[in-house]
């Protein structure tokens, strides 16, 4: 694969270290909140951010998010030093390290956030990086279209969700989550269904949901380091974060028990299908992700103690040994250069610690003894059957679950201990930086399920609390529960999953077979956009035709039209014309602005114009010299000099207004332009009959030498009150400044040069 | 003076707009310096106009003598006319540049960046 | 323009250009001027030179470069703005300083933040425009 580095390389680099360590310090300093959360008080930290739309930088830690905290940067730890030695003297990888770790921060972001705001801003920021880590192998054409794809499809599910909580926002007042929560169920508030469906929307694109999952598979097209930790313990849990965390508010209606488990369910087992007609390994356990998301929606679709603990455990549990199996077959991938299930078989020699925590993780997902997944999957069925639409959910699970163990057969133990095939390369032992990660995540899943109660007590228990938003019961997590239904449906599971796994080859031609006739939503993806394009070229043909007089024709029309509409829609007063009191200065003033404005209308001659904007430049300075603006004045006499410079040193190297010196009247043009100008004179002779506040002019004048300390007010405003604004308008003078210099002194030069000749030589 | 200063925005207006629609695109320079004067005078008229008594606070006084002109839509203005000589700045570069590399001022013929050949 | 008396004369209108655009800029808060009136009369100086001795000649009077220069102006009124963080203060607040005294009235002088962000102002109008002139000058 050509993401892989060189296995000499120095993977040793400043980029990488840092990450990982600054990851580890995260991880440190969240765990040292476990106590302090599982004895059921949550930590706060806020800062105000835009106070006045009550959007605040605030942070809520509680047992979901202090969960979901440390798989961030726990796995994220490990991912970041795998991923330092899988690509290890790949030229990019500095850059790599930043988008992970940008990536990590916008989730841990997303899932402290407090406010809804903020939560959004976090979830369009995973977006966007995970967007950058997707399309890494940027020089691939697949790469880059699977990361705008992903891009997409998630952000426009991050616009509905934003609309959904503008809307949230709007009806209860508030944008705090803990607030919102707090103040229990939303379902009696009449926005309720579209509040939903928006949030929906968001949860399900980026959880990739049937009918929005093809983007998952794809992104695949990312480093294995990135699939491991977004696709599988991270951004796609995002969605289901979110479900979790907005459950109080949200849940317990008909129409959330019935679209979540629908939408779950169906997810579920379609991706173990899917999972099960796959051939690359990579592309097998991103079904099964999606597999995993399916189940976590349906879960939370109920609001029982039970069912609510099936998602958190299984949550747990899947965190663990997906992101330890993807590692895993990255590691085989880096060692033999394939991921073909067909090809790999008998690794085990070769490979023994691989194999071994692939094994450990593989029986984790499988759901066996003593691991944690067996308790989840005990729970999850102590769940199912405490849920509404009891047979349906059930039946799924038994289905998605029994596919799994197949599945889990298929990846973790089959290649290590199958049949070999021709591989590519003499496989060998990864290195140690590849994995540590995968061992430590393995023995992790084995632990939790060896002391339930402690996994209970410091990480399950105070999620289920969070998601219910009431203190849990707790004494679910059991090795042994008795003998109930839920051990049976496990041994069913179990008997139905070594039946599809001893049938699996035949099974995935058949379903390939299947697959074949099916729609094909990724296909359609891309004829969706086709049309998108096709439209938007269609409009930029009738828009834009490149000829500057229809813009600017079109522009004048529109503000003619903005005008005059609304003058009769809505009759004004009348204006009153009054020329009473003006001196023979006054006239004298609007008869030179206006002679030097025909002066330019009319010459076909350069210095002409030239000195009629010089007469009307000068009129204008005397208006504010006459009506008490000498600052005004003096600039506008400045500046006036400058233009009078610059145009006189420019347009005498330009070529004669009109070539044979007529100028072409144009009748259509002047109508708009009598239009406009006529149209404008009666606005401001409508504004200055309304009557005048003063209440800021007031202000000034008083607090100008009392507060400011100085006597010229228009100064005092400028560098004083309003200091903000003219500290943009120098930015703008500097860039404007920066642009001509550029345009003059510029680099392209060359190239335009020669296009000019080309036009010249036709 | 609010009446005729109107009506001599409402002719720089049109001499702007006029100018504005030419092909020659000196032409339509000069139409955006006249532009811009329209705008910084209806800034400066819509705070009324008072003759003869600048926004200035006498000396051993804290606030100033009886009614002074307004004094912001003047620093409005001030700043206002230093931005639009930048953009003048700007526009004659563009304008220079494209002449040096186009060799024309007919804005129908600068098809630069939106080639002809394109829209078909 | 090789005349030798507009080549002598502009020295010292340049002199007196750029004494006056100081007492402009200097002056503004209390009577019309300020940072942008001083800094195009300084501006004008720079050209007025640059006519007449061409703008290498004005450049070198200059010592700094004027795009340099805007850039120091902007820095300058950015730090005017950042001061108000050390006392505490929102963005851009003015802060005085009386000397000799503890209010207006019975300080000698101040030492204002406002007057430094007019600076910044100068700055930049100055270098900005110039180097507008010059590279019109240059480069048509």
């Amino acid at each position: 694969m050509a993401e892989h580095s060189d296995a000499n390389a120095p993977w040793v680099n400043l980029a990488g270290m840092a990450t990982v360590a600054l990851t580890a310090a995260l991880f440190a300093f969240f765990l040292q909140y476990l106590p302090v959360v599982a004895a059921g008080s949550p930590v706060q930290w806020s800062w105000n951010w835009i106070p006045s739309l009550q959007i605040n930088l605030s942070f809520w830690l509680d047992g979901l998010s202090l969960m979901f905290a440390l798989l961030i940067t726990g796995i994220g730890a490990f991912v970041m030093l795998y991923a330092a030695r899988y690509l290890a003297g790949h030229p990019q990888y500095n850059r790599f390290a930043l988008y992970l770790f940008s990536f990590m921060l916008s989730m841990l972001g997303l899932v402290l956030a407090d406010n809804l705001i903020a939560i959004f801003v976090f979830w369009e920021l995973t977006t966007f990086t995970s967007y950058l880590l997707i399309g890494f192998s940027h020089t691939d054409p697949k790469s880059r279209r699977n990361a705008l794809q992903a891009l997409l499809l998630t952000a426009a599910g991050g616009l509905a969700l934003l609309a959904g909580f503008i809307l949230i926002g709007v009806t209860q007042g508030t944008f705090e989550m803990s607030e919102l929560n707090a103040a229990g169920s939303m379902a009696e508030q009449p926005y309720y269904l579209g509040i939903l469906i928006l949030v929906l929307l968001g949860a399900f694109t980026k959880s990739a949901q049937v009918p929005f999952h093809f983007w998952l598979p794809n992104a695949m097209a990312a480093p294995t380091p990135v699939s491991a930790y977004l696709h599988s313990a991270t951004m796609v849990k995002g969605g289901v974060y979110l479900l979790a965390r907005m459950h109080p508010s949200l849940s317990g209606t008909d129409v959330w028990v019935w679209v979540l488990t629908i939408f779950g369910a169906v997810t579920a087992v379609f991706a173990s299908f899917m999972a099960l007609r796959q051939i690359d390994l990579k592309q097998t356990l991103a079904y099964t992700t999606l597999m995993a998301l399916g189940t976590l929606v349906m879960f939370l679709a109920g609001s029982t103690g039970y069912a609510i603990t099936a998602a958190m455990t299984f949550l747990i549990v899947h965190s663990l040994y997906k992101a330890c199996l993807f590692l895993t077959i990255g590691v085989i991938d880096h060692a033999t250069g394939t991921r073909d299930a067909d090809v790999l078989g008998g690794l085990a020699r070769a490979m023994p610690i691989t194999a071994m925590m692939a094994l450990l993780a593989g029986l984790a997902m499988a759901g066996i003894p003593p691991f944690l997944g067996f308790i989840a999957k005990e729970v999850a069925y102590a769940g199912g059957l405490s849920m509404a639409l009891t047979v349906f959910v059930v039946l799924m699970s038994l289905a998605a679950f029994a596919l799994m163990f197949a599945v889990a057969a298929i990846v973790a133990y089959r290649p290590f201990f199958g049949p070999q095939g021709a591989l590519p390369r003499k496989p060998h032992e990864g290195p140690w930086p590849m994995l540590i990660g995968p061992a430590t995540l393995a023995v992790l899943g084995l632990l939790a399920g060896l002391m339930p109660g402690v996994t209970a007590y410091y990480l399950v228990e105070p999620a289920v609390a969070a998601v219910m938003s009431a203190p849990d019961t707790g004494g679910r997590l059991k090795l042994w529960a008795g003998f109930n239904l839920p051990l049976v449906l496990s041994l069913a599971t179990f008997a139905l999953g070594f039946v599809l796994y001893w049938f699996h080859q035949d099974l995935r031609a058949l379903l390939a077979r299947i697959e074949a006739r099916g729609p094909n939503l990724d296909a359609g993806w891309d004829r969706m956009l086709e049309r998108f394009m096709d439209f938007a070229k269609l409009q930029t043909r009738v828009i834009q035709t490149g000829v500057m007089h229809q813009y600017l024709f079109a522009t004048f029309t529109v503000l003619a039209l903005a005008i005059v509409v609304p003058m009769v829609l809505r009759p004004v007063g009348g204006m009153t014309l009054t020329f009473a009191g003006l001196s023979f200065l006054e006239w004298g003033i609007g008869f030179l602005i206006c002679a030097g404005t025909v002066l330019v209308l009319l010459t076909s001659s350069r210095i002409v114009a030239l000195t009629g904007l010089g007469v009307v430049g000068i009129g204008v300075a005397l208006i504010f010299i006459v009506y008490s603006a000498p600052d005004v004045a003096i600039t506008q006499l400045l500046v006036e000099l400058l233009v009078v410079v610059l145009l006189a040193v420019a347009l005498l190297k330009m070529p004669h207004l009109d070539p044979d010196n007529r100028q072409v009247h144009r009748p259509m043009d002047a109508i708009l332009a009598l239009v406009v100008g006529g149209l404008t004179a009666a606005v401001l002779l409508l504004v200055v009959e309304t009557p005048f506040d003063r209440r800021l002019t007031d202000f000034f004048e008083g607090a100008s030498w009392m507060e400011a300390f100085g006597r010229n007010i228009v100064n005092v405003i400028l560098v004083d009150f309003r200091t903000l604004d003219t500290f943009g308008e120098i930015a703008v003078v500097i860039i404007a400044a920066l642009g001509a210099f550029a345009l003059l002194k510029g680099g392209l030069k060359r190239g335009a040069e020669g296009e000019a000749e080309k036009e010249d030589s036709k | 003076m609010e009446t005729l200063t109107a009506l001599i925005i409402g002719v720089l207006v049109a001499a702007s707009v006029y100018l504005m629609l030419a092909r020659n695109f000196m032409r339509f320079l000069f139409g955006l310096i006249l532009l811009s004067n329209a705008a910084n005078l209806t800034i400066f008229a819509s705070g009324r106009m008072t003759p003869g008594a600048p926004a200035l606070v006498p000396y051993g006084e804290d606030t100033p003598l009886g009614v002074v002109g307004n004094a912001l839509p003047q620093a409005l203005v001030l700043t206002a006319i230093v931005i639009g000589f930048g953009l003048l700045a700007f526009t004659l570069a563009l304008a220079f540049e494209a002449y040096r590399r186009l060799r024309t001022m007919d804005s129908d013929k600068m098809r630069y960046a939106e080639p002809k050949e394109e829209r078909e | 323009m090789n005349s030798i008396i507009f080549t002598a004369g502009a020295r010292i209108l340049v002199a007196l250009l750029l004494v006056f655009s100081l007492f402009m800029l200097l002056r503004g808060h209390h009577l019309p001027g300020g940072g942008f009136i001083g800094g195009l009369i300084g501006a004008i100086a720079f050209i007025v030179y640059a006519l007449a001795c061409g703008s290498a000649e004005a450049r070198t009077a200059l010592r700094v470069s004027p795009e340099g220069l805007a850039m120091v102006g902007l820095g300058v009124a950015l730090l005017a703005g950042l001061v108000s963080f050390v006392f505490g203060d929102p963005f851009f607040t003015g802060q005085w300083y009386w000397v000799g005294g503890d209010s207006y009235e019975t300080a000698a002088f101040s030492i204002n933040s406002v007057l430094v962000f007019d600076i910044g102002v100068y700055l930049v109008v100055l270098g900005g425009i110039l180097s507008i002139a010059f590279a019109f000058e240059e480069e048509t």
